[in-house]
């Protein structure tokens, strides 16, 4: 083996075994930023020993035994120049003889460390950019140089980001341990939102030459899969796993050759990927089994799967679509929930019905620079036969995208409206 | 990427109605677990013996069907999963962590599953498109 087959061995038992082992050391030190660092000095041991001595036969053990040692050792070096750090040291030893079985550490069959690594890397006293670097280096086990591959940012921000979120967790001694009780519900969103971020951040990249980081994507479905594992009577996880398998299904289907953007409906189902959407309509029945009310991200779930389910767009159920918006609609209200309800309603009741609620959303002010409600309505005008006024609103949206080639399409078909 | 791992025939696994050894099973039942549980594992399945499938030669336009079972065992398929990883080396360490899948020796091969894009050298825009139509009569099976 060369050394870069070593290093790329060792890449890949550093993936798998990196979340775990921060996790237990985290428990061992309570110390975050320790317990990665400590972590990190493993890993280089790692690099400089397996090489000759080949990988062990349980590498994770390694790690983890190798820098607990080394928290030993630093503590009972502190120790001596400072009192605190000897109450720590002692700690520690305390720790060690409650839980003298290192693999039984290892195992941690319920996952309970993993899932406080999850809940502390996702709290939400951190901004929600600093909890996705942070979830993707400590549960991704991702290098910087990734992660600001990934968001498009120079590695030293991302270095930045992450050393200090980890200040920030350890000043305001927010605890390593699993929320119970009411406060559950609130955190767990914090960690659903952070793992939707990064799956949309990688979805419908808002910067750079591609529109979708398929990398990101799955980084974002793996950390949900393993949430799904951990938390398995939580339903919002598997709508959110689901959600998000059903989105993937499309990747293939939903950029032209040429880079440009394909609507839904205007997709090519045949690209659609069928393990894929499998799997997301499995993780909607593994919500369902739950029996617990739906909450917003499996209702969105359930939307996707109606496309989903549908072998040609005018299979799709509409009617169970607009009733799933209107249920999402009652539980987290918002003017762009509405607008989709809008476009659902206009395939089962006709263009005017959704113009007219489309017209009611137009004086609500957040939606003043959403270029989708006045393209959506310049929609509903052309199918009403209005053309000069659909024109006017695709010319506004056309000023209030963004996205370039959205721009072009959405003054592309401003101009086929006054041909008309 | 995705990889299909392979756990390739033996003798014992040919036999028929062979079934594996109950602590084999629970072992087996574990990793898939862990597998389950690092969010890698996308599908899996363990195959019949060889008797009790077939096989179709293909020889210019004739077809000629052979029953089962098939002789070279090692080179026959008893089982595959399908896993998500960032390389072939995160590939190979799950595997390694795998139980020996048989009593005695036995072999698990890894392949990296082709994606549509790798086709775009050698299919032209038109045939990957045929290729697709095929999957979208699938779509219609798959949906329940």
């Amino acid at each position: 083996m060369s050394a870069t087959d070593h290093h790329r061995t060792i890449e890949a038992v550093w993936r798998i075994e990196s979340a775990r082992v921060i996790a237990g050391l985290t428990r061992l030190t309570r110390d975050l930023g320790l317990a990665e660092d400590l972590a990190q000095e493993a890993l280089l041991a790692a690099l400089e020993q397996w090489p000759q001595s080949g990988v062990p036969e349980n590498p994770g053990a390694w790690l983890t035994a190798t820098g607990k040692r080394r928290a030993i050792d630093l503590f009972r070096r502190n120790a001596v120049a400072e009192r605190k750090h000897q109450d720590l040291a002692r700690d520690l030893a305390t720790l060690e003889q409650t839980v003298p079985d290192l693999n039984s550490t290892l195992d941690d069959p319920i996952g309970d460390d993993l899932l406080r690594l999850v809940f502390i890397s996702c709290h939400p006293i951190l901004s929600t950019d600093s909890r996705a670097a942070l979830a993707l280096r400590l549960l991704g086990g991702l290098t910087i140089p990734e992660i600001a591959r990934a968001f498009l940012t120079p590695e030293p921000t991302i270095a930045q980001r992450i050393v200090r979120a980890k200040r920030i967790l350890a000043e305001k001694h927010i605890p390593f341990e699993v929320p119970r009780g009411p406060e559950l519900a609130a955190r767990l969103s914090s960690v659903l939102e952070v793992i939707y971020l990064i799956f949309n951040e990688g979805y419908s990249a808002t910067a750079g030459d591609d529109l979708i980081r398929p990398t990101l994507c799955q980084d974002a479905l793996r950390l949900g899969r393993i949430l799904a594992e951990l938390t398995p009577n939580e339903p919002e996880v598997h709508g959110l796993v689901a959600l998000m398998e059903i989105q993937a299904s499309r990747t293939r289907a939903r950029v032209s050759p040429t880079g440009e953007p394909i609507l839904l409906l205007e997709q090519n189902r045949a690209h659609w990927d069928l393990l894929l959407i499998h799997r997301g309509l499995s993780a909607i029945d593994r919500a369902h089994k739950i029996g617990k009310p739906r909450g917003p991200y499996l209702l969105q779930a359930e939307i996707a799967a109606c496309h989903a389910r549908a072998r040609t767009p005018e299979e799709t159920d509409w009617p169970r679509i607009v009733s799933l918006y209107t249920e999402l609609a009652d539980l987290s209200p918002s003017p762009v929930i509405e607008l989709n309800r809008a476009v659902a309603v206009s395939m089962v009741h006709g263009p005017q019905a959704a113009l007219d609620l489309v017209e009611a959303l137009a004086t609500d002010p957040s939606l003043d620079r959403y270029h989708l409600l006045p393209s959506v309505r310049a929609d509903l005008l052309l199918k009403l036969n209005r053309p000069t006024e659909a024109r006017h609103h695709f010319e506004q949206a056309a000023a209030l995208t963004q996205n370039t080639r959205e721009r072009a399409l959405l003054l592309s078909r401003a101009a086929a409206c006054q041909t008309k | 990427m995705r990889f299909m791992v392979i756990v390739k025939a033996t003798p014992e696994s040919e036999k028929e109605g062979a079934l594996p050894d109950p602590q084999l099973l629970l072992d087996m039942g574990k990793y898939n677990e862990e597998l389950i549980k690092a969010g890698v594992l996308l599908a899996a399945d363990g195959l019949h013996p060889s008797s009790k499938g077939a096989r179709v030669k293909f020889s210019g336009k004739s077809r000629t069907v052979t029953d089962g079972p098939f002789s070279e065992t090692k080179e026959l398929v008893a089982g595959f999963w399908l896993w998500q990883v960032k390389s072939l080396e995160e590939a190979i360490e799950w595997v390694k962590r795998c139980p020996n899948p048989h009593a005695g020796d036995s072999e698990i091969e890894i392949r990296q599953v082709f994606e549509m894009e790798d086709f775009a050298p050698v299919l032209s825009q038109e045939q990957i498109q045929h290729k697709e139509r095929g999957r979208a009569q699938l779509v219609g099976q798959a949906k329940k």
